[in-house]
Protein backbone atom coordinates (compact mmCIF):
# COMPACT_ATOMS: atom_id res chain seq x y z
CA UNK A 1 0.00 0.00 0.00
CA UNK A 2 1.89 3.21 -1.03
CA UNK A 3 0.33 6.59 0.90
CA UNK A 4 1.24 9.71 -0.68
CA UNK A 5 1.32 13.26 1.10
CA UNK A 6 0.82 16.02 -1.43
CA UNK A 7 -0.48 19.72 -0.83
CA UNK A 8 -0.70 21.80 -4.08
CA UNK A 9 0.64 25.02 -1.91
CA UNK A 10 4.36 25.07 -0.18
CA UNK A 11 4.52 25.17 3.43
CA UNK A 12 1.53 23.55 4.52
CA UNK A 13 2.64 20.76 6.28
CA UNK A 14 3.34 17.38 4.37
CA UNK A 15 6.46 16.87 5.66
CA UNK A 16 5.43 17.24 9.47
CA UNK A 17 1.78 14.80 8.17
CA UNK A 18 4.13 12.37 6.31
CA UNK A 19 6.63 11.64 9.18
CA UNK A 20 4.40 11.69 11.97
CA UNK A 21 1.97 8.94 10.08
CA UNK A 22 4.95 7.21 9.24
CA UNK A 23 5.93 7.31 13.38
CA UNK A 24 2.44 5.88 14.37
CA UNK A 25 2.47 2.96 11.77
CA UNK A 26 3.44 0.10 13.69
CA UNK A 27 4.43 -2.40 11.17
CA UNK A 28 7.33 -2.26 9.18
CA UNK A 29 6.99 0.57 6.65
CA UNK A 30 9.24 2.48 3.81
CA UNK A 31 9.37 6.17 3.85
CA UNK A 32 10.30 7.66 0.60
CA UNK A 33 11.34 11.71 0.54
CA UNK A 34 10.62 12.31 -3.18
CA UNK A 35 10.93 16.40 -2.44
CA UNK A 36 14.56 15.94 -3.82
CA UNK A 37 14.49 19.56 -4.05
CA UNK A 38 14.29 20.35 -0.64
CA UNK A 39 14.37 16.89 1.33
CA UNK A 40 13.89 17.67 5.17
CA UNK A 41 11.89 14.19 6.09
CA UNK A 42 15.35 12.86 7.83
CA UNK A 43 15.48 15.95 9.91
CA UNK A 44 12.35 14.51 12.19
CA UNK A 45 12.67 10.78 11.21
CA UNK A 46 16.51 11.03 12.11
CA UNK A 47 17.74 7.56 10.30
CA UNK A 48 20.82 5.99 10.43
CA UNK A 49 22.07 6.73 6.66
CA UNK A 50 23.79 3.23 5.53
CA UNK A 51 24.12 3.78 1.40
CA UNK A 52 24.23 6.78 -0.61
CA UNK A 53 25.11 6.48 -4.68
CA UNK A 54 25.39 9.17 -7.24
CA UNK A 55 22.15 9.59 -9.76
CA UNK A 56 23.02 10.50 -13.47
CA UNK A 57 21.11 11.90 -16.24
CA UNK A 58 22.73 11.05 -19.92
CA UNK A 59 23.16 14.86 -21.65
CA UNK A 60 24.69 15.08 -25.40
CA UNK A 61 28.30 15.68 -26.68
CA UNK A 62 29.10 16.72 -29.69
CA UNK A 63 32.14 15.41 -31.82
CA UNK A 64 32.93 18.76 -33.84
CA UNK A 65 34.50 16.76 -36.35
CA UNK A 66 31.52 15.08 -37.77
CA UNK A 67 29.06 17.32 -37.18
CA UNK A 68 27.87 19.10 -40.46
CA UNK A 69 25.85 21.91 -38.26
CA UNK A 70 22.22 20.79 -39.94
CA UNK A 71 20.42 21.91 -37.40
CA UNK A 72 18.76 18.69 -36.59
CA UNK A 73 19.28 18.46 -33.09
CA UNK A 74 18.50 21.65 -32.25
CA UNK A 75 15.09 21.36 -33.91
CA UNK A 76 13.45 18.01 -32.09
CA UNK A 77 15.07 19.16 -28.94
CA UNK A 78 11.28 19.12 -26.78
CA UNK A 79 13.45 21.09 -24.12
CA UNK A 80 15.79 23.43 -25.97
CA UNK A 81 18.74 22.51 -25.00
CA UNK A 82 20.80 23.32 -27.50
CA UNK A 83 21.29 25.43 -29.94
CA UNK A 84 23.16 25.15 -33.14
CA UNK A 85 25.58 28.05 -34.62
CA UNK A 86 27.69 28.42 -37.83
CA UNK A 87 30.35 26.56 -36.56
CA UNK A 88 29.33 25.91 -33.07
CA UNK A 89 26.76 23.42 -31.18
CA UNK A 90 26.31 24.63 -27.60
CA UNK A 91 24.64 22.40 -25.08
CA UNK A 92 23.02 23.55 -21.99
CA UNK A 93 22.75 20.75 -19.86
CA UNK A 94 20.91 22.25 -16.86
CA UNK A 95 18.07 21.83 -19.79
CA UNK A 96 18.38 18.75 -20.62
CA UNK A 97 16.30 16.27 -20.05
CA UNK A 98 18.14 13.01 -21.00
CA UNK A 99 15.46 11.97 -23.52
CA UNK A 100 18.34 10.63 -25.89
CA UNK A 101 16.19 12.19 -28.93
CA UNK A 102 19.18 14.11 -30.56
CA UNK A 103 22.27 11.00 -30.64
CA UNK A 104 19.47 8.72 -31.98
CA UNK A 105 18.46 11.10 -35.03
CA UNK A 106 21.63 13.01 -35.54
CA UNK A 107 21.97 12.14 -39.52
CA UNK A 108 26.05 12.41 -38.46
CA UNK A 109 26.26 10.31 -36.00
CA UNK A 110 27.88 12.72 -34.01
CA UNK A 111 25.76 12.81 -30.78
CA UNK A 112 27.30 10.81 -27.88
CA UNK A 113 25.88 11.05 -24.66
CA UNK A 114 27.78 10.99 -21.58
CA UNK A 115 26.72 10.87 -18.10
CA UNK A 116 26.01 14.25 -15.77
CA UNK A 117 25.31 13.35 -12.46
CA UNK A 118 22.46 15.27 -11.06
CA UNK A 119 22.06 14.27 -7.51
CA UNK A 120 22.22 11.25 -4.63
CA UNK A 121 19.84 8.68 -2.94
CA UNK A 122 20.31 7.84 0.69
CA UNK A 123 18.69 4.82 2.14
CA UNK A 124 18.98 4.23 5.67
CA UNK A 125 17.07 2.65 8.43
CA UNK A 126 15.23 3.92 11.76
CA UNK A 127 13.39 0.97 14.10
CA UNK A 128 10.39 0.00 11.57
CA UNK A 129 11.66 2.70 9.03
CA UNK A 130 13.28 2.05 6.11
CA UNK A 131 14.25 5.64 4.50
CA UNK A 132 15.06 6.14 1.03
CA UNK A 133 15.40 9.86 -0.21
CA UNK A 134 16.98 11.94 -2.96
CA UNK A 135 19.43 14.89 -2.86
CA UNK A 136 19.26 16.95 -5.98
CA UNK A 137 22.52 18.71 -6.67
CA UNK A 138 22.14 22.55 -5.88
CA UNK A 139 21.76 24.54 -9.24
CA UNK A 140 20.07 21.29 -11.28
CA UNK A 141 16.43 21.93 -12.58
CA UNK A 142 15.38 18.28 -12.98
CA UNK A 143 13.78 16.42 -10.26
CA UNK A 144 12.31 13.58 -11.67
CA UNK A 145 14.81 11.43 -12.68
CA UNK A 146 16.08 11.32 -9.21
CA UNK A 147 12.50 10.72 -8.30
CA UNK A 148 12.10 7.75 -9.68
CA UNK A 149 15.37 6.57 -8.74
CA UNK A 150 13.88 7.02 -5.28
CA UNK A 151 11.35 5.10 -6.26
CA UNK A 152 13.09 2.22 -7.77
CA UNK A 153 15.54 2.20 -5.03
CA UNK A 154 12.09 1.44 -2.90
CA UNK A 155 10.95 -0.94 -5.17
CA UNK A 156 14.08 -3.27 -4.98
CA UNK A 157 14.00 -3.29 -1.41
CA UNK A 158 10.38 -3.56 -1.34
CA UNK A 159 9.93 -7.72 0.19
CA UNK A 160 6.44 -8.18 1.10
CA UNK A 161 3.53 -6.13 1.19
CA UNK A 162 4.07 -3.14 3.02
CA UNK A 163 3.14 0.22 3.50
CA UNK A 164 4.71 2.88 1.68
CA UNK A 165 4.65 6.95 2.80
CA UNK A 166 5.86 8.80 0.39
CA UNK A 167 6.40 12.68 1.40
CA UNK A 168 5.73 14.48 -2.07
CA UNK A 169 7.00 17.73 -3.35
CA UNK A 170 4.98 21.02 -3.51
CA UNK A 171 2.96 22.07 -6.76
CA UNK A 172 1.23 19.96 -9.56
CA UNK A 173 4.10 19.80 -11.90
CA UNK A 174 6.07 16.99 -12.94
CA UNK A 175 8.10 15.98 -9.83
CA UNK A 176 4.64 16.00 -8.28
CA UNK A 177 3.03 13.76 -10.49
CA UNK A 178 6.46 11.61 -10.79
CA UNK A 179 6.17 11.50 -6.84
CA UNK A 180 2.42 10.48 -6.64
CA UNK A 181 2.32 7.92 -9.43
CA UNK A 182 1.22 4.57 -8.62
CA UNK A 183 -0.23 5.63 -5.48
CA UNK A 184 -2.87 4.00 -3.71
CA UNK A 185 -4.13 6.90 -1.73
CA UNK A 186 -2.94 10.61 -1.56
CA UNK A 187 -3.08 12.93 1.33
CA UNK A 188 -3.84 16.23 0.43
CA UNK A 189 -2.18 18.93 3.28
CA UNK A 190 -3.64 22.55 2.76
CA UNK A 191 -4.33 25.66 5.46
CA UNK A 192 -7.81 27.45 5.49
CA UNK A 193 -6.76 30.12 3.53
CA UNK A 194 -7.35 31.29 0.08
CA UNK A 195 -3.86 30.78 -0.87
CA UNK A 196 -4.47 27.13 0.26
CA UNK A 197 -7.56 26.71 -0.94
CA UNK A 198 -6.26 27.91 -4.95
CA UNK A 199 -3.87 25.20 -4.64
CA UNK A 200 -6.06 22.70 -2.87
CA UNK A 201 -7.99 22.87 -5.87
CA UNK A 202 -5.49 22.97 -8.52
CA UNK A 203 -4.12 19.20 -6.83
CA UNK A 204 -7.50 17.66 -6.84
CA UNK A 205 -7.86 18.53 -10.26
CA UNK A 206 -4.43 16.55 -10.74
CA UNK A 207 -5.29 13.67 -8.43
CA UNK A 208 -8.88 13.11 -10.21
CA UNK A 209 -6.81 12.95 -13.50
CA UNK A 210 -4.25 10.61 -12.10
CA UNK A 211 -7.52 8.73 -11.13
CA UNK A 212 -5.68 8.21 -7.17
CA UNK A 213 -8.50 8.72 -4.21
CA UNK A 214 -7.62 11.19 -2.16
CA UNK A 215 -8.68 13.24 1.51
CA UNK A 216 -7.67 16.56 2.94
CA UNK A 217 -5.70 17.22 6.39
CA UNK A 218 -6.21 20.99 7.21
CA UNK A 219 -3.52 21.92 9.04
CA UNK A 220 -3.46 25.50 11.31
CA UNK A 221 -6.68 24.45 11.30
CA UNK A 222 -8.55 27.11 13.36
CA UNK A 223 -6.89 30.12 11.52
CA UNK A 224 -8.10 31.70 8.24
CA UNK A 225 -11.77 31.21 6.66
CA UNK A 226 -13.92 28.21 5.81
CA UNK A 227 -13.57 28.31 2.25
CA UNK A 228 -11.27 24.96 2.38
CA UNK A 229 -14.22 23.54 4.09
CA UNK A 230 -16.99 24.91 2.08
CA UNK A 231 -14.74 23.39 -0.93
CA UNK A 232 -14.62 19.76 0.37
CA UNK A 233 -18.19 19.78 1.46
CA UNK A 234 -19.46 20.61 -2.02
CA UNK A 235 -16.82 18.34 -3.53
CA UNK A 236 -17.38 15.81 -1.43
CA UNK A 237 -13.85 15.45 -0.67
CA UNK A 238 -13.37 13.87 3.30
CA UNK A 239 -11.61 15.69 5.90
CA UNK A 240 -9.25 13.33 7.16
CA UNK A 241 -7.94 15.24 9.98
CA UNK A 242 -7.26 18.35 11.75
CA UNK A 243 -3.85 20.00 12.96
CA UNK A 244 -4.56 23.48 15.17
CA UNK A 245 -2.29 26.10 15.07
CA UNK A 246 -0.57 25.86 18.53
CA UNK A 247 2.88 27.50 19.73
CA UNK A 248 3.91 23.84 21.07
CA UNK A 249 3.25 22.66 17.83
CA UNK A 250 5.52 25.04 15.76
CA UNK A 251 8.24 24.83 18.78
CA UNK A 252 8.43 20.79 18.61
CA UNK A 253 8.92 21.78 14.63
CA UNK A 254 11.53 24.41 14.59
CA UNK A 255 13.75 21.65 17.17
CA UNK A 256 13.34 19.08 14.73
CA UNK A 257 10.85 17.19 17.28
CA UNK A 258 8.17 15.12 15.54
CA UNK A 259 4.80 16.35 16.77
CA UNK A 260 4.04 12.66 18.13
CA UNK A 261 6.90 12.48 20.79
CA UNK A 262 6.30 15.99 21.17
CA UNK A 263 2.71 15.82 22.22
CA UNK A 264 2.31 12.26 22.36
CA UNK A 265 -1.86 12.47 22.35
CA UNK A 266 -1.11 13.01 18.42
CA UNK A 267 -0.20 9.36 18.03
CA UNK A 268 -3.81 8.23 18.41
CA UNK A 269 -5.18 11.01 15.67
CA UNK A 270 -2.11 9.55 12.92
CA UNK A 271 -3.09 5.65 14.02
CA UNK A 272 -6.57 6.78 13.39
CA UNK A 273 -5.63 9.15 9.80
CA UNK A 274 -3.89 5.62 8.67
CA UNK A 275 -6.84 3.34 9.93
CA UNK A 276 -9.42 5.61 7.78
CA UNK A 277 -7.18 5.56 5.05
CA UNK A 278 -6.79 1.81 4.95
CA UNK A 279 -10.67 1.49 5.17
CA UNK A 280 -10.75 4.11 1.76
CA UNK A 281 -8.50 1.80 0.16
CA UNK A 282 -9.93 -0.88 0.84
CA UNK A 283 -13.39 0.04 -0.48
CA UNK A 284 -12.32 1.38 -3.56
CA UNK B 1 22.53 44.64 -42.42
CA UNK B 2 19.70 43.28 -40.37
CA UNK B 3 19.24 43.88 -36.65
CA UNK B 4 15.96 42.84 -35.19
CA UNK B 5 14.17 44.65 -32.26
CA UNK B 6 11.85 42.72 -29.67
CA UNK B 7 8.10 43.99 -29.71
CA UNK B 8 4.71 43.65 -28.79
CA UNK B 9 3.15 44.13 -32.29
CA UNK B 10 4.00 43.15 -35.77
CA UNK B 11 4.92 46.70 -36.98
CA UNK B 12 7.74 49.09 -36.87
CA UNK B 13 4.88 51.47 -35.00
CA UNK B 14 4.83 48.59 -31.96
CA UNK B 15 6.33 49.23 -28.36
CA UNK B 16 9.35 47.22 -27.98
CA UNK B 17 8.87 44.11 -26.12
CA UNK B 18 11.31 44.26 -22.75
CA UNK B 19 11.74 40.77 -23.00
CA UNK B 20 13.94 38.78 -25.16
CA UNK B 21 13.11 34.74 -25.26
CA UNK B 22 9.27 35.60 -24.54
CA UNK B 23 8.52 38.69 -26.71
CA UNK B 24 5.22 38.57 -28.69
CA UNK B 25 7.28 39.47 -32.18
CA UNK B 26 10.73 39.92 -33.60
CA UNK B 27 10.65 42.82 -36.15
CA UNK B 28 13.78 42.04 -38.23
CA UNK B 29 14.61 44.80 -40.03
CA UNK B 30 17.22 46.85 -42.30
CA UNK B 31 18.30 49.88 -40.43
CA UNK B 32 18.44 51.99 -43.67
CA UNK B 33 15.74 51.01 -45.58
CA UNK B 34 13.30 50.14 -43.22
CA UNK B 35 12.44 46.93 -44.62
CA UNK B 36 11.09 44.92 -42.53
CA UNK B 37 9.97 41.27 -41.34
CA UNK B 38 7.55 40.67 -38.84
CA UNK B 39 8.50 37.01 -37.05
CA UNK B 40 5.90 35.86 -34.62
CA UNK B 41 7.86 34.27 -31.36
CA UNK B 42 7.03 30.35 -31.44
CA UNK B 43 8.72 30.04 -27.64
CA UNK B 44 6.25 33.13 -26.25
CA UNK B 45 5.10 30.04 -23.56
CA UNK B 46 7.13 27.31 -24.01
CA UNK B 47 8.50 25.80 -20.81
CA UNK B 48 11.97 26.66 -20.66
CA UNK B 49 14.88 27.73 -22.87
CA UNK B 50 13.13 30.24 -24.86
CA UNK B 51 16.19 32.49 -24.85
CA UNK B 52 18.05 30.00 -26.90
CA UNK B 53 15.51 29.31 -28.82
CA UNK B 54 15.33 32.78 -29.71
CA UNK B 55 19.11 33.06 -29.84
CA UNK B 56 19.17 30.43 -33.07
CA UNK B 57 16.17 32.24 -34.45
CA UNK B 58 18.46 35.05 -34.94
CA UNK B 59 21.19 32.52 -35.98
CA UNK B 60 19.45 31.61 -38.62
CA UNK B 61 17.38 34.37 -39.82
CA UNK B 62 21.40 35.95 -39.90
CA UNK B 63 20.82 38.84 -37.58
CA UNK B 64 23.81 40.67 -36.49
CA UNK B 65 22.23 42.84 -33.69
CA UNK B 66 19.54 42.51 -31.43
CA UNK B 67 17.82 45.31 -29.51
CA UNK B 68 15.67 44.66 -26.47
CA UNK B 69 14.78 45.62 -22.72
CA UNK B 70 16.61 42.25 -21.08
CA UNK B 71 18.77 39.34 -21.94
CA UNK B 72 18.36 36.35 -19.58
CA UNK B 73 21.80 33.89 -19.42
CA UNK B 74 21.20 31.19 -21.33
CA UNK B 75 20.26 33.65 -24.00
CA UNK B 76 23.19 35.98 -24.01
CA UNK B 77 25.26 32.93 -23.66
CA UNK B 78 23.63 31.58 -27.39
CA UNK B 79 23.92 34.98 -28.85
CA UNK B 80 27.32 35.80 -27.84
CA UNK B 81 28.80 32.44 -29.52
CA UNK B 82 26.92 33.54 -32.39
CA UNK B 83 28.50 36.98 -32.45
CA UNK B 84 25.38 38.54 -32.70
CA UNK B 85 25.49 42.34 -30.65
CA UNK B 86 23.58 42.59 -27.76
CA UNK B 87 21.46 46.06 -26.69
CA UNK B 88 19.40 46.06 -23.84
CA UNK B 89 17.87 48.72 -21.94
CA UNK B 90 15.33 49.75 -24.95
CA UNK B 91 12.03 50.88 -24.60
CA UNK B 92 8.98 52.76 -26.83
CA UNK B 93 8.48 52.33 -30.03
CA UNK B 94 10.06 50.11 -32.72
CA UNK B 95 10.91 52.25 -35.14
CA UNK B 96 12.40 54.95 -32.49
CA UNK B 97 15.13 52.00 -31.01
CA UNK B 98 16.38 51.49 -34.84
CA UNK B 99 16.26 55.35 -35.06
CA UNK B 100 18.32 55.85 -31.81
CA UNK B 101 20.49 52.40 -33.09
CA UNK B 102 21.42 54.43 -36.71
CA UNK B 103 21.95 57.57 -34.83
CA UNK B 104 24.98 55.32 -32.45
CA UNK B 105 23.19 56.09 -29.58
CA UNK B 106 23.59 52.68 -27.90
CA UNK B 107 25.75 50.81 -26.54
CA UNK B 108 26.25 46.91 -26.18
CA UNK B 109 25.74 44.52 -23.39
CA UNK B 110 28.09 42.85 -21.15
CA UNK B 111 26.13 39.88 -19.59
CA UNK B 112 22.93 39.03 -19.22
CA UNK B 113 20.76 41.48 -17.33
CA UNK B 114 18.25 39.99 -16.05
CA UNK B 115 18.42 36.16 -14.26
CA UNK B 116 16.40 32.97 -16.21
CA UNK B 117 12.55 32.70 -16.77
CA UNK B 118 12.46 36.77 -15.86
CA UNK B 119 10.24 36.89 -19.01
CA UNK B 120 7.89 34.54 -17.61
CA UNK B 121 7.48 36.63 -14.57
CA UNK B 122 6.66 39.59 -16.52
CA UNK B 123 3.15 38.44 -18.01
CA UNK B 124 1.70 38.57 -21.17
Amino acid sequence: MIISVASGKGGTGKTTVATNLALSIENNIQFLDCDVEEPNAHIFLTPRIKEKYPVSIPIPQIDLSKCNFCGRCAQICAYNALAVLKDKVLVFPELCHGCGACSYLCPQGAIKETNKVIGYVEAGQRGNIEFIHGLLNIGEAMAPPLIRAVKKKAQEQRSMPLTTVIDVPPGTSCPVIESVKNSDFCILVTEPTPFGLNDLMLAVQTLKELKIPFGVVINRSDLGDKGVDDYCRKEQIPVLLRIPFKKEIASAYSKGIPLVEALPQYKSEFKHLFATIKCNISQT
Amino acid sequence: MKICVTSQGDNLGSLVDPRFGRCQYFIIVDPDTLEFEAVRNPSVSVGGGAGIQAGQLMTNKGVEVVLTGNVGPNAFATLQAAGVGIITGISGKVCEAVENYKKGKHQSTGGPTVNRHFGIKEGG
